[in-house]
Parts: structure tokens; C-alpha cells; sequence
């Protein structure tokens, strides 16, 4: 026997949770926590101000601020405030850059960041790089290696970790690359606090996961700093998931040239929240209880018993009529999957590919909108991009109706067949746009402008079009900056622009509201509410039930990857309050 | 990644071996076969690196399953040189451009044979160690330096979300109207242009990564192990097993009057 497996090593090593008050050995369970009590980290900033190498404005300005041991804080900010900032320099991970500026003093437990590392723990948004090793023991062992915490002791807290974080009923030697996000969140977790570490960082901790994933994730956190007595400090958009849960809410302003950022609000969460409702509002968080306000749709379809549904209305027959000028009026069938089965993987001559979700029927219509739902896993990136004719149906059939696949001279459109995967992209893009989760991926030249005009130009059109997007989308005063350099904010609504200078008559969009502020979500929401009363669809990937049931239109909710059979369609009630409204449609063609 | 060359769950004899003794074990014959090109000594090394097989939990559709690049590339090798090699001897096959003649032949069955005789035991290294077993019996047993180690395994699980990225950049710039139509010049140009964006993105995720192990204490001077690099009586077996393989192969290829060191032709 060579290498001691970690999961002889944890057999032979204490029982978890031997550390923990009452020494609860061996029988810790679910919901039960064992983390032992650690010393709680003090956070001092005094005028702390941090500048990046070449930036005209400081990341953190003149911030003061203290946080107790053991206090738990939420931390909220428009983005651009320096939140990301200020937890990695707690972190002492800010990186040794001799150009950026530094003043004031940050202080842990009274002394540089960079020298308690081990105090401090640090769990980033994207799971993905939360995640070091190959197996779930020794990703959590990592960081208690790293402190040379003496072997036997680093079992038991590994043990004791990821029975804290729920994941202790899996062998210590499973894959982490199969673990779903909030799982690798939860894991991620796990390697903090083997650490033991005074403080605790969370920079967005849920922003990447499903509803379920980010209350998985939430309750592991609330519970493991309950139990450890670590101060804990958030980074969220999302006020209401972490409100509860926290001491104490501080708001940062952001800084800009000329204008020192700081603290802007500072108190327990219901005062603050009490009294800044607005003002928050207005910075661009998510304040419970406000749905930021989003144009209506004017000429929004009835969809209950609407004449679409009625089989042989005029509005059904005309799909079939060749079709040539302008935009199809609202309620025209554009696009339609029969009996989809999909995959990411490409059929080979040996195998067809096993796909995720199978039996999915659908339809687009003109100005209408219709929203994929279902937990992380379902299929319904997957489902979406087969829909936008990137990927091939594995079974089934996904047709353009005439009204899009037919000629249309005004806009330089050529009559094409039914099948949108067969279309050259050319082709594909003036009738179906897709704006992908992560802007970057999409990103094919290197300003702003050259993006714009790329679509008009690969189409040999004019570039009218391009400044009214860069109008309406606030994108004119960026327009010489590289895109990769752009906030988050300006990324999304850049790439949505650039997908809409072809003028697609299908917009198709990835969860085009992760991760975004209270204000960019607002703009997109209007925007895409004013397209669609011009008789564009909308299809979006989403979990934000607020985003669906601004734009309206129909739901299709995906089933879960156990039962991926369940396909549910109906209308989204816009004055409901139930977040996840369904009326089965009754014959759905 | 790790699925890509171990084999999951794998618990045959070999896979319990400290990784630095199947390296041992591996490099020894390795470089014993390298000195000569000869088809005795390369066959023996083979056929006894075949009946190992069962003791690294692998199985002929494993190891096509993972090695049909390297097995192809042997077999395009061993042809190629039995086309275009010295003639001599009868001439078995002849075409305007080259000759296949019996020493021709020869040669190219011993290049083939060569091939596969160095790939698949580095091979069957890999498919019964896990990389993380690898990394520590590097650090801890070979004292190679521990940042070093620990950062190119880290790296080595990127490589997994890589594929996944390429893929779906493809799929994002087909959706600009960026594909892969069009001549030759066009094509390399959305290739260079989605590669681009694969090291873009390549590096975001490592600076991620790097973050992520460096808020874990990465990075110290002082690091305890969690799991223990220890050698036994196995890895004694083990390397004298690859004492034994290039004994076996370069004696045999001797006694046959093949041996026919690389650099005294």
C-alpha cells in the first residue's frame, strides 16, 4: 500500500467532530453541526483606498468602516463600488502590483491582510474555479495542507467540514467534476473551513446557481458561521436571500474621479433597508419587495383564450402563406420544435448521442415572449440553442415556419429551407440572434464599434441600425473601449446590441439577467418589452420568475434531470403573486 | 481530464504501486528501447507489457478506447518507413515514387513496434494512477517543489473545462455569424480568431483558480500532506518488473544478433 487513500486515512483517523463542544463523536447528521468554535477575526478600515494599475478612478475609495468578531455583514453596492476589491484585499489575494495605489489601512485582527492568510477564508461566484482537485477529500484537505495542519488532524476536520456543509454522505474519493454547482459551492465551503478561519468571505456566492442551489448554499453558510462563530462577510445582489441572516447590512457608493466612495449606508438590515428603500432602489440593488420598474407592453396578445390557440384560425392558416414584407404581425408562428430531444454532443456515424431532455414541443410566435424554465441540469441551454439552429435536435424536429424562413427583399433576405441548423450563418443570424450567458463568448472584435457594425456589415447593410442600438443601450460614450474591458452591466447590454444589429426576428437569450444589477435588469426588461411590440419573440433561458413575468407571454417549464419528461406550457400571469404560475394550455399545436 | 487517461474506481494490484516506482518502472525500459531500432527487442518489450495488462485493470477496449492516437500514429510510422526507408534485399512492392523491399519492411516494423512498445507502458502508467497520487509521490518522494507540483495538477483539471470551452465559443461565434464557411483563408481566420478567445477565456479561468488556491494558503513555505507517499514490498515487485522488461527485451534482442544501437550505425 502506497498512498494511504483518503478514505483509509479517514477511517483511521478520529471520529468527526471530535473538536466539537459536547464531542458529538461520530454522530453528527444532516442539519447538525459539528465546526469547532474559532476565534472571530476583527476587520478595520481607516480611509482604506485602492486604485488598480491605469485606472482613472480608485476600485475602493476613503472607506472607513469596522466590523466586530463574530459579526455577520452584508455588503451591497452598485456595481463599479468595489466590493469584489475590498474582499480580495481581506482576502490578501489583491496580488503584488507595484503600480496600483494603495492608501489608509486595512487591517485583520490588527494586521495585514496579507499576513493572515489562514484567518481569512474566500469563496468566489464561479463554481467552476472554486474546485482544486480530483476528489472531494482532498480538495477540502487543500487548504488545511497548506497551513501544515498535522495529517491526522487534517481528516478529522475534512470529515467534519463536509458533514457541516451536507455533503458528508459521499465518499471521500468521489469525483469533484461531477458535483452540480451548488455542490461545488458547498464544497468550496468545506475547504474554508477546514481552514478554521476567523473570517469568511462570500464574493457572490450564488449568483451562478438555480433557486434551489442558492438556498442549498445559503443555509450551509448560515449554519456553519453559526456554528463556528467566524465573522462573515457577504458580497450579494440579492438582498432577500441574506437578509435574515445577517447583523448588519453596509452599503458602499461607488468612486469615481473627483468623488471618494466610502460607506453610504451602515446598520442593522431592516433599518437600513426601512430607510433606504429608494435610495438602494436607485444605486441598482435588489431591495425586497421592489420589482424595478419595467416598460409594459403595449399591444401585448391575450393569450388566454386567445385565437391563437384555436386550431384553423386565420392567424395559423397565414404561417403557411408566403410571406414578404416587413415584420410578421404579433401572433404569427415564426419557429416550432416537434417531439425535440437534445445533447451537446454531436451524433457520430457509430452512436447517436443520449440526450438530456426528450418530447419538447414549442412555439415561437411574433411579439410574443416565451420563457424556458426549470432547475440547473434540465436542458434548457441546451433546448435553446437547439432552438436558435446552433445545435442539431438528436430526435424531433425544429422547423421555421414561412413568416421566418421565407424571402423577405426589404431586408435583403433570401428564401431559405425549414431547417435552421442547415442554414449558413449568413442566413441564420438576420432571423435568429443569440445572446449567450457569458457576453465574452461572443465577443469577436476588439472595439465596441466594430462590434456593432460587424453584423450590418457581414450582411452588407447600412449601419443605421447600429447607432440606435448604441442610443438606446448606452453604449456611445464606449464606443472606441475594448469590449473584454467593459463592467459586467455594459458587457450584457453590448452583447445583446450586437445581436440585434442583424435585426433577427428571434431573439433568443441564455440567462440574460445573471448576476446583473437592479438597474441594467430594468433596461434590458424595457428594452426587450419595446422589441417585442414590434413583433420581435423573445425567448429567454431564465430562473428570474420576476424578469418572466415582466416580458409576459408563455413559460415552458422543463423538468428536473430524474423526470425531464415534464413539459408544462402556459401563460405567465402578470399580476399573480405566485412565483411560478402554470395554466396548462389545452391543445397545444 | 482524469478520465481521459485513468481509469475510474480502478483498483487492480498495480494501481495500489506508489506512482514513482510504475515511473521508475516505465522510464528504465523507455530508454533501453530507445537505443536500439530493432524489432526483437521492441517485441519482447511489447508482448510482455501486453501480459501485464491484467495487473493494471486494463483491458484491449480500454486501451483503445484511450490510446488509438498513439496506436495509429505507430502504424503510420512503421508504414511510412517501410515505404520510403533504406532498400535492401528483394523488392517486395515498387511504384514510381518508392520501393518496399524486405529490409525496408523491416525497419518500418521495428519503427512501428518501437512506438508501441515506449507508448504503452506510460499508457498503462497513467491508467491505473490517479494524478493527484502522481503529484504527491513527485513532491513528497522525488522532492520536486511542491508549488511547482500542486499548480500543474491544478492546471491539469482546466484542461477538462478547455474542451467544454472550445466547444461552446464555437457555438457563441457561429451565433455572430462567424463560422466555418467559406475558402481556406476564412476558415483560419475564424480559427485563429475562436482560439483567441479560448486563451482569453483560459486565462480568466486561471486567475480564478490561482485566487481560489491562493485564499487556501497556497503558496507557503511549510505544507503538511494529506496522504502519505509511502513505498512497499510492491514497489520493489514493481521495479524490478521494469529491471526485468529491459533486461529481457535488450538480452533477447542481443542473443538474436538484432541489437543495433541507434548512434553506431
Amino acid at each position: 500500500m502506497a498512498t494511504a487513500g483518503p478514505r483509509g486515512a479517514a477511517r483511521g483517523g478520529a471520529a468527526p467532530g471530535g473538536a466539537a463542544p459536547g464531542g458529538a463523536a461520530g454522530q453528527v447528521r444532516a442539519g447538525r453541526v459539528s465546526a469547532s468554535r474559532v476565534r472571530p477575526a476583527e476587520v478595520v478600515a481607516e480611509g482604506w483606498t485602492w486604485q488598480h494599475a491605469g485606472r482613472d478612478a480608485p476600485a475602493v475609495g476613503d472607506l472607513t468602516l469596522r466590523i466586530e468578531p463574530g459579526e455577520r455583514v452584508l455588503v451591497l453596492g452598485p456595481s463599479g463600488a468595489g466590493k469584489s476589491t475590498f474582499l480580495h484585499a481581506l482576502a490578501g489575494v489583491l496580488g503584488d502590483d507595484d503600480e496600483a495605489h494603495e492608501g489608509g489601512r486595512l487591517a485583520v485582527d490588527g494586521g495585514q491582510p496579507r499576513e493572515r492568510r489562514g484567518r481569512v477564508g474566500l469563496m468566489q461566484q464561479d463554481p467552476e474555479t472554486q474546485v482544486i482537485l480530483g476528489r472531494l477529500g482532498d480538495d477540502v484537505a487543500f487548504g488545511a495542507e497548506n497551513l501544515a495542519v498535522p495529517r491526522e488532524e487534517i481528516w478529522e476536520r475534512v470529515r467534519a467540514a463536509l458533514d457541516d456543509v451536507g455533503l458528508g454522505h459521499l465518499p471521500l474519493d468521489h469525483p469533484t467534476a461531477s458535483l452540480s454547482g451548488g455542490q461545488k459551492q458547498r464544497l468550496a465551503l468545506a475547504g474554508i473551513l477546514a481552514m478554521r478561519p476567523g473570517l469568511i468571505l462570500l464574493d457572490e456566492p450564488t449568483a451562478n446557481l438555480d433557486p434551489a442551489g442558492v438556498l442549498e448554499v445559503r443555509d450551509a453558510v448560515v449554519r456553519t458561521a453559526a456554528a463556528s462563530g467566524a465573522t462573515l462577510v457577504v458580497v450579494e445582489h440579492r438582498v432577500a436571500v441574506w437578509r435574515d441572516c445577517v447583523d448588519r447590512i453596509v452599503v458602499l457608493a461607488p468612486g469615481s474621479a473627483g468623488h471618494a466612495g466610502g460607506v453610504l449606508l451602515d446598520g442593522a438590515p431592516d433599518d437600513v433597508l426601512a430607510g433606504a428603500r429608494e435610495l438602494l432602489a436607485r444605486a441598482g440593488v435588489w431591495v425586497p419587495g421592489v420589482v424595478p420598474a419595467v416598460r409594459p407592453r403595449r399591444n401585448a396578445p391575450n393569450l388566454a383564450g386567445s385565437p391563437l390557440n384555436d386550431a384553423g384560425s386565420p392567424l395559423n392558416d397565414a404561417g403557411s402563406r408566403p410571406y414578404d414584407a416587413g415584420s410578421p404581425p404579433a401572433g404569427h408562428l415564426l419557429l416550432s420544435a416537434h417531439r425535440v430531444g437534445v445533447s451537446r454532443e454531436r451524433a457520430t456515424r457509430r452512436r447517436a448521442p443520449v440526450p438530456v431532455l426528450t418530447g419538447v414541443d414549442a412555439e415561437v410566435r411574433a411579439g410574443e415572449a416565451l420563457a424556458v424554465t426549470g432547475p440547473n441540469g434540465a436542458g434548457k441551454s441546451t433546448f435553446a440553442l437547439t432552438l436558435a439552429g446552433l445545435l442539431a435536435p438528436v430526435e424531433g424536429r425544429v422547423e421555421a415556419a414561412a413568416a421566418l424562413a421565407g424571402a423577405d427583399p426589404s431586408a435583403g433576405l433570401r428564401a431559405v429551407g425549414p431547417v435552421p441548423h442547415a442554414w449558413r450563418a449568413e442566413d441564420l443570424v438576420p432571423r435568429i440572434g443569440t445572446v449567450f450567458q457569458e457576453p465574452e463568448h461572443q465577443f469577436v472584435t476588439s472595439t465596441v464599434r466594430d462590434e456593432l457594425r460587424f453584423a450590418p456589415r457581414q450582411l452588407g447593410r447600412g449601419l443605421g441600425r447600429v447607432d440606435e442600438l448604441a442610443e438606446r443601450l448606452r453604449l456611445v460614450h464606449l464606443m472606441d473601449a475594448n469590449p473584454y474591458t467593459l463592467s459586467g452591466g455594459e458587457k450584457r447590454r453590448l452583447s445583446v446590441a450586437t445581436v440585434l444589429a442583424a435585426s433577427p426576428r428571434v431573439l433568443i437569450l441564455d440567462e440574460p439577467t445573471f448576476g446583473q444589477d437592479a438597474t441594467t435588469w430594468a433596461e434590458l426588461a424595457s428594452f426587450l418589452t419595446e422589441l417585442l411590440d414590434e413583433g420581435t419573440a423573445v425567448v429567454s433561458v431564465t430562473h428570474d420568475v420576476e424578469f418572466t413575468r415582466a416580458l409576459g407571454g408563455r413559460r415552458l417549464a422543463l423538468g428536473s434531470p430524474a423526470a425531464p419528461a415534464i413539459v408544462d406550457v402556459g401563460p405567465v400571469r402578470s399580476t399573480s403573486t405566485d412565483p411560478q404560475p402554470t395554466i396548462p394550455r389545452g391543445e397545444a399545436t | 481530464m482524469r478520465d481521459l487517461l485513468a481509469i475510474r474506481d480502478n483498483d487492480s494490484l498495480l494501481a495500489r504501486a506508489n506512482p514513482l516506482s510504475k515511473l521508475a518502472a516505465v522510464v528504465l525500459p523507455t530508454f533501453a528501447l530507445a537505443l536500439s531500432i530493432d524489432w526483437v527487442s521492441a517485441g519482447v518489450a511489447l508482448a510482455l507489457c501486453l501480459a501485464v495488462f491484467p495487473l493494471a485493470g486494463m483491458t484491449f477496449r480500454l486501451l483503445w478506447q484511450r490510446g488509438w492516437p498513439l496506436i495509429l500514429a505507430a502504424a503510420v510510422g512503421g508504414l511510412s518507413t517501410a515505404a520510403v526507408g533504406q532498400d535492401s534485399g528483394a523488392v517486395l512492392l515498387a511504384t514510381p515514387l518508392w520501393d518496399v523491399t524486405e529490409g525496408s519492411l523491416g525497419v518500418g516494423a521495428a519503427m512501428a513496434l518501437r512506438g508501441l512498445a515506449i507508448a504503452l507502458p506510460a499508457l498503462l502508467m497513467m491508467s491505473c494512477t490517479d494524478p493527484t497520487d502522481l503529484a504527491d509521490a513527485l513532491a513528497q518522494r522525488a522532492r520536486l517543489p511542491h508549488r511547482f507540483v500542486l499548480g500543474t495538477l491544478a492546471a491539469l483539471r482546466l484542461v477538462g473545462l478547455m474542451v467544454e470551452q472550445w466547444q461552446i465559443l464555437g457555438l457563441a461565434r457561429r451565433a455572430r455569424g462567424v463560422g466555418a464557411q467559406g475558402g481556406p483563408l476564412h476558415r483560419l481566420r475564424a480559427l485563429l480568431g475562436q482560439s483567441f478567445g479560448l486563451l482569453v477565456q483560459s486565462i480568466r479561468l486561471a486567475s480564478r483558480l490561482a485566487v481560489t488556491m491562493e485564499a487556501r494558503g497556497f503558496g507557503g513555505a511549510e505544507r503538511t500532506w494529506a496522504r502519505p507517499s509511502r513505498f512497499s514490498a510492491l514497489d520493489a515487485g514493481v521495479l524490478a518488473g521494469g529491471v526485468l522488461l529491459a533486461a529481457a527485451s535488450v538480452g533477447a534482442a542481443v542473443a538474436a544478433g538484432t541489437w543495433n544501437v541507434v548512434w553506431m550505425q
